[in-house]
């Protein structure tokens, strides 16, 4: 070996030590922030729905080829929100009406799904991202069976103003009072109900009352499977009186790659509440693990690689 | 809690809780309403079974050991149930306070026949009394202290449990304790408290009175430790 190969060897292995050295130096630091490096870590809330869009999430990322922990079905965003802050776990599904109000301790205003996740954007704090929002939402909603719907010719929700003195709504107790509930409908698109009945927020009491036909129309929730099961009619909120609750990625900005983010953000582009509704059906009503059924339909969507 | 205290009063003070479709009069008059139904129904159903099963003595222990096992069911559950197959209405909140009632009575009643002294019962058979005019003229009248000790709890559960009207959509003083909870409103769900307490306190005294009125005056010492017994029974049970 000649002397300017030696030297070029031994340069070679300098650098290339050095490189080790740096990987390790990164690595400390990766600990030292608490982020774990390697694993991304998917948390939801404790309903069908975010069961459904927790193992989404994990397998999308998975599928990039990411190590994933799930700590699914935790509770509530009470708890949630504190661990994704503190790094307990680095991405939830949210919606952006709930989360913008939780996160503005109720004092913002805003309904439609792009100012509602312009809000959220402003209101996250340090160190957090939301990513794209999908279409999908679970919001507030009205319902009726496809009967009424007919008879009435109703398609969206301000198609009730000439006809809902003749009908019965049924919701949960704080219906009566909130602002977005009957006094904005009055206000908002002009409707006075010919009654209220207090039940309950998208449960057993109003789901029967309006399968038996002691209610009219129901307050439920969009993506209810239920919905679906029962083959009702969701009005459209045209007017946009209830705030948008899109289906969005919130992730610690720090555990998050190119990868992670595009993967995600196709995922949301692709899911519709029609969607949603069938897969929350197919948990609610038939039973079916939502791990299963989270797959198929990623498989189905050519979601995965 | 003096912020309580003047919010609760000054919602006491408001004319508007006072008027119209859900003011406190109307809420009042449907709670008793309920209750009174609810208490007629469980008397027709509850007096008979008792009154049978203490004049034979035959089926007592089965009969009270199913009325101790029903006091196990959940009215809430039973109105929850009931509503699915019945609807907005008032039968699952009839159903739910008849179910809750009965017990007692029974349980109460049989034990009022079989305290009555075999001797008095002996001596009016001796007299030439029939079955039914033993039932009618003798042990009813000895064992009224406890008949209307039962019919006293029941009465005041039913009262006190008829807030359950409004989970289910009816009316009732449990309104403004659902619709406070719902709305985050606490004076409205402490002032339905106390409406419920106050009519249960009512029910109490007014039918205390009654059994008063109706007990024979030679039974009246024993009536009122009669039915101390049967409210401690009540309390534990």
């Amino acid at each position: 070996m000649k002397f300017r190969e030696r030297c070029l060897v031994l340069a070679v292995g300098v650098v290339s030590l050095l490189v080790v050295a740096a990987g390790c130096g990164g690595g400390e630091d990766a600990l030292q922030q608490g982020g774990g490096g390697d694993g991304i870590v998917v948390g939801s809330a404790n309903f069908p729905e975010q069961l459904i869009l927790g193992n989404m999430y994990a397998e999308v990322i998975e599928d990039q080829g990411f190590e994933v922990e799930r700590r699914l079905n935790l509770g509530t965003r009470d708890v949630l929100f504190p661990a994704l802050e503190s790094g307990e776990i680095t991405l939830v599904p949210e919606y952006n009406g709930a989360l913008l109000s939780y996160l503005s301790k109720g004092q913002s205003d805003v309904t439609s799904p792009e100012e509602t996740t312009k809000g959220l954007r402003k209101e996250l704090p340090e160190g957090l991202v939301a990513l794209e929002a999908s279409d999908a939402q679970d919001k507030d909603a009205l319902a009726v069976t496809p009967e009424t719907a007919e008879k009435y010719d109703l398609q969206n929700t301000s198609d009730l103003a000439g006809v809902a003195d003749e009908l019965i709504i049924g919701g949960p107790p704080e219906m009566s009072e909130r602002p977005d509930g009957l006094p904005g409908l009055e206000k908002v698109y002009g409707i006075e109900f010919a009654e209220f009945k207090a039940l309950d927020a998208g449960g057993p009491l109003t789901v029967e009352a309006l399968a038996n036909g002691d209610i009219d129309v129901g307050r439920v929730f969009s993506s209810q499977g239920l919905i679906d099961a029962r083959g009702w009619v969701v009005l459209a909120d045209d007017k946009e009186l209830s705030p948008a609750q899109n289906i969005i990625p919130i992730i610690r900005k720090q555990d998050t790659t190119g990868k992670i983010e595009k993967a995600l953000n196709e995922l949301s582009a692709t899911l519709t509440t029609e969607d949603l509704k069938k897969l929350n059906r197919r948990v609610e009503v038939d039973k079916e693990d939502p791990e299963d059924v989270a797959r198929d339909y990623l498989q189905q969507k050519g979601l995965l690689g | 809690m003096i912020e309580v205290v003047t919010n609760l009063v000054a919602w006491f003070a408001d004319p508007i809780n006072w008027q119209g479709p859900t003011g406190v009069p109307t809420r009042i008059l449907e709670h008793i309403w309920y209750s009174v139904l609810a208490i007629v129904l469980a008397v027709a159903i509850a007096q008979p079974v008792g009154i049978l099963i203490g004049h034979t003595g035959r089926g007592g222990a089965l009969a009270i050991n199913l009325s101790n096992a029903a006091r196990a069911v959940p009215t809430f559950g039973v109105i929850l149930l009931t509503f699915l197959v019945a609807g907005i209405g008032l039968v699952p909140v009839l159903v739910a306070l008849v179910v809750l009632a009965v017990p007692s009575m029974i349980t109460n009643t049989y034990a009022g026949f079989r305290a009555v002294d075999r001797d008095v019962r002996d001596s009016a058979e001796g007299m030439g009394m029939t079955g039914w005019q033993v039932v009618r003229r003798v042990e009813i009248p000895v064992a009224m202290p406890l008949i209307m000790a039962g019919v006293r709890i029941s009465a005041v559960q039913i009262v006190a449990t008829a807030t359950f009207a409004a989970v289910v959509s009816l009316g009732g003083l449990g309104r403004y304790i659902i619709d406070g909870l719902a709305q985050q409103d606490l004076t409205q769900v402490l002032a339905g408290a106390i409406l419920v307490a106050a009519l249960s306190l009512l029910t109490e005294l007014g039918l205390s009175r009654l059994q008063t009125a109706i007990v024979s005056d030679g039974l009246q010492e024993e009536s009122q430790e009669a039915s101390m017994e049967a409210k401690l029974e009540g309390t534990t049970g």
